[in-house]
């Protein structure tokens, strides 16, 4: 609750180093995550999320078990593991935080990719 | 801490005056109402003293009144009760698309059992058309079910044009008015109804007691088989307490309603007035002059019902939403469904129902909590930052739904 309550790391992130998007409105879930990448570690996660109260809290949480981990090392996050650092989520919102991982995963592929295009 | 409970057409506070006449009845006067010594026979004449008020409040005869649980039994008691009772005349009812699941729910029942049904679809104010259901009846046709009025979305129905025409056409024709009964005036007669649905708890009555009208004539087939109660149409234990309570309730609306309804619109016309004012982006739904007179449903644009529900529930507001996320089914009502309320829009919906117990002091309160909420919510979302950026809506893009799509067809494929 307290996460869904005072969210954390909300906004977006100028020229983002990756951006990710998942979701749509007509399902009343949708989530963009921006990263910002120094030396392979994510060192500032920002996010929007459209959704309901379970969306919110693990947008936030997600923002906050990315920070300051490496690449590799913020691919793991899964959603069981962020459903765990809440302290759960009820059976029928288990599918918001499914979102919140792919949505952070996005973001880090989008890095990837223009990476590849650079190098 | 204040609350301030918005969700009266799921259930009202009983009034004191009802719990007071109920009391007794759960003490010293706990005899069964079938009971043939003198302490059953006061329970039962206190049933037939509520059967007399219940009817009263609707222009029917004492007996004509039968008392189930609950308003859903008494929607499944006149859908599938009287399809059953015409099978050999004909296998065709129609109700309308926007109706209360326990009349959606017995008619698809009824569908698989043999019988044919036909939704009657409703305009973007959620009214049903009268030129729809003359092109809907057959001459298979036994029952039409369409509501008084819709609980969600407020809209109040042309029912005595559809009653109309279903007794020209002899065809028995039920109303669900669960939400009408106690608040506006609801007459049968006046509503060329056969069967109607009510319930005090929308009223200040106890939950736990609801009843079906039956015009004398009508055949139907009880549904709750066992003993002679209720003249061998629903058998089972009556909760008197309930019953007097219901009674009661409706013996003080009669009186009250009137007054209650202008309180009601006075704090209705308000919040219709000023929520738009200080929250742009919001639409009401519903006809606009049609409409009951203490339901406000409303969608705000770019962010989602569950979200403002929880916030205003923490500040002691209670309300409901018709959001996807907000159900237990994940799906959006499918009344706005119905209605076609553009369906990223009507994930932010937020249902408002009010009661006499409202006060100015609520609606103030309110009005001071919610615009808040909506700007906490549209900062963060993403819908509502693309929008102020371009001026444009997000379209649905690459979504869960979509992603499950492409991988089972990968997988067939």
């Amino acid at each position: 609750m307290d996460h869904f309550q005072n969210p954390r790391n909300v906004g977006e992130i100028n020229a983002a180093d990756g951006v990710g998007e998942i979701g749509n409105p007509v399902c009343g879930d949708m989530m963009t995550f921006y990263i910002s990448v120094k030396d392979g570690v994510i060192d500032d996660v920002k996010f929007k999320t459209f959704g309901c109260g379970a969306a919110i809290a693990v947008s936030s949480m997600v923002s906050e078990m990315a920070k300051g981990k490496t690449l590799d090392e913020a691919m793991t996050i899964t959603n069981a593991s962020v459903a765990q650092e809440l302290g759960g989520l009820p059976a029928n919102k288990m599918h918001c935080s499914n979102l919140g991982a792919d949505a952070l995963h996005r973001a880090i592929e989008d890095y990837r990719k223009k990476q590849g295009e650079e190098a | 801490m204040r609350e301030v409970y918005l969700e009266n057409h799921a259930n009202t506070r009983i009034d004191e005056r009802v719990l007071a006449v109920m009391l007794p009845y759960f003490g010293e006067l706990y005899g069964n109402a079938q009971s043939i010594h003198s302490l059953g026979a006061k329970s039962r004449d206190a049933i037939e003293r509520a059967r007399g008020q219940v009817a009263g409040l609707i222009g029917g005869r004492e007996s004509e009144i039968y008392f189930t649980s609950c308003a859903s039994e008494a929607n499944n008691l006149a859908i599938k009760g009287v399809a059953e009772a015409n099978r050999q005349k004909g296998r065709h009812v129609i109700v309308s698309e926007i109706e209360h699941f326990s009349v959606l729910n017995a008619a698809r029942r009824l569908g698989q059992q043999g019988f044919e049904v036909t939704l009657l679809p409703v305009d973007r104010y959620g009214l049903v058309s009268p030129a729809d259901l003359r092109k809907a009846i057959r001459e298979d046709t036994t029952l039409v079910s369409v509501q008084h009025a819709n609980p969600e979305i407020g809209t109040v129905q042309p029912l005595a044009e559809l009653g109309r025409i279903c007794r020209e056409k002899g065809i028995a024709f039920h109303t669900d008015a669960v939400c009408t009964a106690g608040i506006v005036p609801v007459d049968v007669n006046s509503l060329e109804a056969d069967l109607l649905t009510l319930a005090g708890a929308q009223f200040y009555g106890p939950k736990g007691a609801a009843a079906l009208y039956v015009r004398k004539g009508v055949r139907i087939v009880p549904q709750i088989d066992g003993g002679i109660q209720e003249n061998g149409r629903r058998a089972g234990t009556e909760n008197v307490p309930a019953i007097v309570g219901f009674g009661v309730a409706c013996e003080l609306i009669q009186r009250e309603m009137e007054a209650n309804a202008l309180h009601l619109l006075h704090l209705r016309d308000r919040l219709v007035r000023v929520l738009p004012e200080k929250i742009p982006h919001l639409y009401i739904n519903g006809h606009p002059e049609r409409h009951l007179p203490n339901n406000i449903n409303l969608s705000v644009e770019f962010v989602e019902g569950e979200g403002m529900f929880l916030f205003l529930d923490q500040k002691g507001i209670y309300v409901s939403s018709g959001s996807a996320c907000a159900s237990k089914a994940l799906k959006m009502s499918h009344v706005l469904t119905a209605i076609k309320v553009d369906t990223a829009v009507g994930q932010g919906s937020i249902l408002l129902t009010l009661s006499k117990y409202n006060t100015t002091e609520d609606v103030d309160f309110l009005l001071a909590e919610f615009p808040p909420i909506v700007a906490k919510l549209r900062d963060m979302s993403p819908l509502y930052s693309y929008f102020q950026k371009t001026g444009q809506r997000r379209v649905a893009g690459p979504g869960t739904d979509y992603e499950h799509e492409q991988e089972e067809n990968r997988e067939d494929g």
